[in-house]
């Protein structure tokens, strides 16, 4: 699958190196900047431990710091948490504050709200955007190479410019005269305008080899059972980088759901929080950052393999 | 198999596993009727993407010039010319905002590409703890934004914040941080570097495993030390993915709007956080001036088309 990956690798090693990687190669990995000869010296360990131990040092407390002051932030009390200087530990747990903003910002519709666009979102990229790729891809339309064409010149323009004139057709569709303002459609059917996930997809089909697809026509299989039985089972590992994309994209996502879900009943975790910020004293707002935080945060530690890896071979969309 | 390079003419090709039949007086038809139902089922498949496109992608795109031209007053559109364009170069806060965002690029730049490299470039040497290291720094990637943003407006409080905490500790004056015109780019830089870091130090701890160890090797039989190694072996080998992260994200920060928005309601302290997409924000939803927004957004647009371009350039020449 290089294809796939804009961060290519080279091949591996020249054989007459191999040698003198046999360290390295023992540990699976190449050789990098510091020689295995220069770290090996005892001098060479001595500094290797301390700058490791610093930098471990460092990220823990620049990374976890601020989760842990947020986590704890929201066990103190009203007072303690704007008392200056601030305390390291809460002084009395007081786990009321989580159920205090579970409830008055009513952070189980949020959540349910943020789930339902999200996954709605995916499910509509993954037919929409899947079966468009496919067809670009495979099936070769008449046409196919200018309506990919068109699609990839919107990544062109930049999203924030569109935002103006794309909620006003939201606010009055055009033909079909709707207005979509408040509505889980607004989220859903623009998240179908992803070119770059078209893209990864067609050229994920495009590496797919033709004899595979040929085989089946012979059997007498239809383009939608070619895609199902053929397709989609070899194209595993990208759907799951297109449906992180999707998901993580919608549920980060501030602008477009501010203005298209205004009402405070549809409005999503980042919105609703935002909106009632100021209302509610700092202890139970930070409890309530830490609850939205916890679902991403249990998403990512269960697939943080698969995401990461996905960030990297997706190419370079961050 | 190499990607498809003929479309169009492919159409009335034979379909893949289509068997040569006896030429007879209706196979030109038979085979115009095959290319044609080829043709229905493969626009079936794209229909449903190509009507969300139409609606929500392409059509937006005409919206925006026909609106930079138009103006609304009392339900009746008409032709503005030019007016949009020159209402919104002398707005005062048209310079202000461009300023603003260009100090934001800038330090973001200073700071959020210099520092995963730096981040990336150390973790690789790393032959320990390495998966928890990478964790850390995509931790805050997968927060919600609010949570991340007003957690830092939270540390940022002058009075019972973490960070003065901090700087009181390392014997430093204390700061206003988010209400002090001059520290308030800054610290929304800061916050956002801090959010999202940790997607381009994954890109580059990738590209940096894709250097073969012999450069090295090579460059220390030429008595190179760490630093001309960086310089004549890391550098160069990612110099692609480089400057492909360094336009991507010229073109993110130009249009950061939820971080400033989040810290300082959009405009700040004497509208030092204003940017360009904020302003675009309050002409259309504040002042319902969606001309001038459309203007300032066409404006934006002309400015990064140029960024954009030197990208799919460059990502063209790295797939070969």
């Amino acid at each position: 699958m290089a294809s796939s990956t804009l961060v290519s690798r080279r091949g591996p090693g020249r054989p007459g190196s191999r040698k003198a990687r046999r360290r390295d190669a023992d540990l699976g990995r190449q050789r990098t900047l510091i020689s295995p000869a220069q770290l090996g010296r005892p001098r060479g360990k001595a500094v290797y431990w301390i700058v490791f131990a610093l930098v471990v040092v460092a990220f823990t407390l620049a990374f976890l710091g601020p989760l842990y002051w947020m986590v704890t932030g929201g066990l103190k009390t009203t007072q303690e948490v704007v008392q200056s200087p601030p305390t390291a530990f809460p002084s009395s747990i007081h786990t009321e504050n989580y159920s205090q903003a579970w409830n008055v910002m009513d952070l189980a519709q949020l959540l349910f709200n943020t789930l339902y666009y999200a996954f709605g979102a995916l499910a509509f990229q993954l037919v929409l955007d899947v079966a468009a790729a496919y067809s670009l891809s495979k099936l070769r339309p008449m046409f196919g190479k200018v309506i990919l064409g068109m699609m990839l010149a919107t990544l062109m323009i930049p999203a924030t410019v569109l935002v103006v004139p794309q909620y006003l057709t939201v606010l009055d569709v055009p033909i079909f005269e709707r207005n979509l303002l408040n509505s889980p459609w607004a989220i859903w059917l623009p998240s179908v305008t992803n070119a770059f996930n078209i893209f990864l997809l067609k050229r994920f089909f495009d590496s797919i080899p033709g004899e595979l697809l040929d085989a089946a026509a012979i059997d007498g299989a239809s383009p939608l059972r070619t895609l199902r039985s053929i397709i989609l089972p070899i194209s595993r590992p990208i759907l799951g980088v297109v449906s992180i994309f999707a998901v993580v994209g919608v549920w980060k996502d501030f602008l477009w759901p501010m203005l298209t879900l205004p009402d405070p009943g549809k409005q999503t975790l980042n919105v609703g929080i935002y909106s009632l910020s100021n209302g509610v004293p700092t202890n139970v707002l930070i409890a309530a950052l830490t609850i939205a935080s916890v679902p991403t945060l249990l998403i990512f530690l269960l697939f943080q393999r698969n995401i990461m890896s996905g960030l990297t071979a997706g190419g370079l969309k961050g | 198999m190499s990607a498809p390079t003929l479309s169009t003419g492919k159409a009335s090709a034979p379909p893949p596993g289509h068997h040569p039949r006896p030429t007879g007086p209706d196979s030109a038809r038979e085979e115009f009727v095959r290319a044609l139902r080829r043709n229905i089922s493969a626009h079936g498949f794209l229909i449903g993407a190509v009507l969300c496109f139409s609606f929500f992608s392409w059509y937006p795109m005409v919206r925006e010039f026909l609106l930079a031209f138009q103006k609304t007053e009392d339900g009746t559109t008409t032709w503005a010319g030019w007016s949009n364009l020159s209402y919104v170069f002398n707005d005062p806060a048209f310079w202000q905002a461009w300023r603003n965002t260009l100090l934001f690029t800038v330090l973001a730049l200073v700071l959020g590409f210099a520092v995963p490299f730096v981040v990336a470039v150390v973790l690789n040497e790393f032959r320990h703890a390495q998966g928890y290291l990478r964790l850390l720094v995509y931790l805050p990637v997968m927060l919600p934004p609010v949570a991340s943003v007003l957690l830092f407006k939270y540390f940022y409080d002058p009075g019972y914040g973490l960070f003065n905490r901090i700087l009181e500790f390392l014997h430093l004056p204390a700061q206003q941080w988010l209400q002090d015109p001059d520290t308030s780019m800054l610290s929304v830089v800061i916050a956002s570097t801090w959010m999202n870091m940790g997607g381009a130090t994954l890109i580059y701890l990738a590209a940096l495993q894709g250097i073969p160890g012999e450069l090295y090797e090579a460059a220390e039989l030429d008595g190179a030390g760490l630093l001309r190694k960086i310089w004549h072996v890391t550098i160069p080998q990612t110099r692609l993915i480089l400057s492909l992260l360094l336009l991507m994200q010229i073109i993110a920060t130009m249009q950061v709007f939820t971080e400033p928005f989040l810290l300082t309601n959009g405009a700040g302290p004497e509208g030092s956080t204003t940017t360009v997409v904020y302003l675009i924000y309050q002409y259309a939803f504040n002042f319902n001036n969606y001309g001038g927004a459309a203007a300032l957004g066409l404006l934006l647009l002309v400015v990064l088309a140029g960024f954009s371009a030197v990208y799919v350039r460059l990502s063209r020449s790295s797939e070969d």
